[in-house]
């Protein structure tokens, strides 16, 4: 007989002791996947013991595929239909990529994000993210052997909205729930704020593969307030093989002409890059057009070619400097994040910028999807409450488009986040009963100069005099850094809203329809997916409630009490069916009919945290 | 504490100008560890969104009191003078020669060198602009007159943008 467990009176029974929750650093080259295990954070390494993922699928043919290493093996010889690097076309239109007619992919462009033909069809950034996102997850769900209860995706601090929402898409889309989106430089200084202890100021220094971010970051107290953010999401170390290998193929006078040619040098310059790292002369070597291609490099012409892209960089620090309002001097620790911070000459230019020596003493490549692994780790519930609290801030302002093609910034960039902004607008014409709202995100005046993320349609405005209507835009932004947007006509009361999907338009449906495809659950059916998705969800909010009664339940009248406990046992019947959709209403019946149970809890725990302590004890 | 609250009493602040930066800090991160919806990731849908109106409502309370010119012109409504910039732009004829003296040596400035160099000086005079409003609210208590002094402010602030975007462009092209 199987002996039932009695908890102690006042604590609640968890039967999730511990949920596994994950950190996963989806890079431009390559990507890795993070759990604390035994208290440690630490990367989970694949069948052979290797932990980086390349960044690579190769679409093989009738629906087969290959990711990571053997992709990246053939990179060279099937370049048209082995995609990397797409982390810098996510949310991302063709005429957005600087230099992709150097590339060796057959692009498409379409309205919001472009995509790649291969021999298995188009398939768009958000699909092959997806495919290295369902390895890492099925990678981590056999280490555990266990269900993944959620996990942390760090995105670039610098990602627009586009971008992070395509980020989430593609998690979605590889049977991921995301706990939340947080910026890599904070994952970086989590990574190294717990190990070291450290408070002050501090830069985080990330050159990725294909992306350079900059942020500043004060840490009080286990806090990590990120006080500005900058960079460029086109710039990386991919640039730098581009400018050696440019150089490498004028030195000998030679051209790539072919794809196949191309990734060839690509793949040659970037080893000779890394070598030059230790070594001081090293000798470019590849085959071009059957014509053996050797070019010595030292690691002087290397620094030379390198220069114009670490001041690019310089340069965005320099600005986010000024941003956070901040001398260079006020700086108590730089962290080097990323495989490219191993060049010398970049270490050696930081270090000169800030006057003193960078930190480099974490893996550069895995310290980010450690960091990533705490914070999910924390999120999951697993950490003790009050260790970690991130506190973000929005990259880049957003606004409206207002007459003569000038932008209303509305959300100004660096704000804290979540965030809700409202503005007044008025109409144009008189009798005017439409308004049409243009989202956009950039620091720039022109409409044009700023990335169009959204356009939504007001209706149905009375007609009044011109300038007469009242229409209330508001902006919210949530804790991943996505945005909502909703007008309302404050006399008529007519209301418009959208969830700014970037226009590449992947709906729901599409995302619905992709897995219905057998996109990474080759052998799931859609319906037992959302019945399995229902179910966890039931559990998730039966046993929050009910945790939140025991400790709290003293906080509600009878009459709430009896209703709430009478939603609970709603739920409970409809968990016992095979209804999907019975289950998700029942589910959201109990949401709904908790809401003012969780404010009433919410201001109980202000009330007990702050009140009648003196501000310098808070 | 609720979320009508207006911003000082959520921080638990006097309702004055001069304001302890470290003290409001302190404060915004205990509220934060206390509301953001991180801290109810496991908790389900209701207190997520109940977490979300605390963190914007603590967020935004925030930004307003931070910023001086913003906490200026919140202490002028809460007490009743409207600021209402777009309507009122009456300005003292000298005020409004500085701005024209300004935006021409903003025009003739070539260099980074000599924008910092007016910049500083703006800074300068936006200082003793801020310590006179902080006597107009917190000494005098002449609520109508501070506005007057916050629609001011506005100008040197919107002048003080020209300033950073004209250092951008000089940086760009440098």
């Amino acid at each position: 007989m199987a002996l039932l467990q009695i908890s102690e009176p006042g604590q609640t029974p968890d039967p999730h002791q511990r949920r596994i929750a994950v950190g996963i650093d989806l890079g431009t080259t390559h990507s890795l996947v993070a759990a604390v295990r035994h208290g440690v954070a630490e990367c989970l390494p694949d069948d052979q013991g290797r932990v980086l993922l390349p960044s690579a699928v190769r679409y093989l043919g009738a629906g087969r595929r290959a990711i990571g290493h053997a992709a990246r093996e053939a990179e060279a010889e099937d370049a048209e239909n082995t995609l990397v690097s797409v982390k810098r076309f996510m949310g991302r239109t063709l005429v957005d990529v600087a230099g992709h007619a150097r590339l060796p992919y057959r692009f498409v462009d379409r309205p919001g994000m472009l995509a790649m033909a291969t021999r298995d069809g188009e398939k768009s950034p958000v699909e092959v993210s997806a495919e290295i996102l369902a390895t890492l997850r099925q990678r981590a769900e056999d280490s555990f052997a266990d269900e993944l209860f959620g996990a942390v995706i760090t995105v670039p601090a610098y990602f627009d909205d586009a971008q992070r929402q395509a980020t989430k898409d593609a998690a979605q889309l590889a049977g991921l729930n995301v706990l939340r989106l947080i910026n890599e430089p904070t994952a970086a200084a989590v990574a190294y704020g717990l190990d070291n202890g450290s408070e002050g100021l501090y830069a985080v220094y990330d050159l990725g593969g294909g992306t350079f971010d900059i942020s500043l970051l004060r840490l009080t107290r286990g806090v990590f307030e990120v006080v500005a953010t900058g960079g460029d999401a086109a710039l990386g170390g991919d640039d730098f093989d581009h400018a050696l290998a440019d150089w490498a193929l004028a030195q000998a006078g030679l051209q790539a002409g072919t794809a196949q040619d191309k990734r060839a040098v690509l793949v040659a310059a970037r080893a000779a890059k890394e070598a030059l790292t230790d070594a001081g002369t090293v000798t470019l070597q590849a085959t071009v057009g059957g014509e053996p291609l050797a070019v010595p490099v030292t690691r002087a012409q290397f620094d030379a070619l390198a220069k114009p892209l670490v001041d690019r960089t310089l340069s965005a620090v320099r600005k986010a400097l000024r941003d956070a309002k901040v001398g260079r001097e006020d700086v108590q620790g730089i962290v080097m994040v990323g495989g490219s911070t191993r060049m010398p000459c970049v270490r050696t230019a930081v270090s000169e910028f800030f006057g003193r020596e960078v930190l480099t003493n974490v893996n550069p490549d895995e310290v980010v999807a450690i960091g990533a692994a705490i914070q999910a780790n924390a999120l999951a519930g697993n950490a003790r409450d009050g260790e970690l609290l991130l506190l973000d801030v929005i990259p880049l302002s957003l606004g409206l488009e207002t007459m003569g093609g000038l932008v209303e910034r509305i959300v100004e960039r660096n704000s804290t986040i979540p965030v809700a902004k409202a503005q007044d607008f008025t109409t144009f014409k008189d009798g005017q009963t439409a308004m049409a709202l243009h989202v956009v995100q950039g620091e720039r005046e022109l409409v044009g100069e700023c990335r169009s993320l959204a356009r939504f349609e007001l209706r149905g405005i009375p007609p009044m005099a011109a300038g007469a209507a009242r229409i209330r835009v508001t902006f919210q932004v949530d804790a991943d850094g996505l945005l909502s947007v909703s007008a309302r006509e404050q006399v008529s009361g007519v209301e418009a809203a959208i969830t700014v999907k970037p226009s590449y338009g992947l709906a729901d449906e599409q995302i619905a329809q992709m897995l219905k495809d057998g996109f990474a659950h080759a052998e799931d059916d859609i319906a037992a997916r959302a019945l399995r998705e229902a179910h966890v969800e039931a559990e998730r909010m039966l046993l929050a409630t009910r945790s939140a009664l025991a400790a709290d339940g003293a906080l509600l009248e009878a009459e709430p009490l009896a209703a709430i406990d009478a939603l609970l046992l709603a739920l409970e019947q409809a968990r016992r069916s095979d209804d999907a959709a019975a289950i998700e209403a029942a589910t959201k019946a109990l949401a709904d009919g908790t809401e003012h149970f969780a404010a009433l809890r919410m201001n109980k725990g202000i009330r007990q945290a702050l009140a009648g302590k003196t501000l310098d004890q808070v | 504490m609720r979320l009508e609250d207006d911003d000082f009493t959520l921080f638990g602040l006097a309702p004055r100008f001069a304001l302890d930066r470290a003290a409001l800090d302190a404060r915004w991160r205990a509220l934060q560890a206390e509301v953001h919806p991180d801290r109810f990731a496991a908790d389900g849908a209701a207190a997520q969104r109940v977490a979300m109106q605390w963190a914007v409502r603590v967020n935004e309370a925030y930004q307003r009191l931070k910023d001086p010119l913003k906490r200026a012109a919140y202490l002028c409504e809460l007490r009743g003078a409207r600021i209402d910039a777009e309507n009122n732009t009456a300005m003292p004829a000298a005020f409004l020669m500085q701005q024209m003296g300004w935006r021409e040596a903003l025009d003739d400035a070539a260099s980074i060198a000599a924008v910092e160099a007016l910049e500083a000086d703006v800074r300068a005079h936006e200082r003793r602009l801020l310590d006179e409003l902080a006597a107009t609210l917190d000494e005098q208590q002449d609520a109508v007159a501070a506005a007057g002094r916050v629609r001011a402010l506005m100008f040197v602030a919107r002048f003080r943008q020209d300033l950073e975007r004209r250092l951008e462009t000089l940086e760009s092209s440098a």
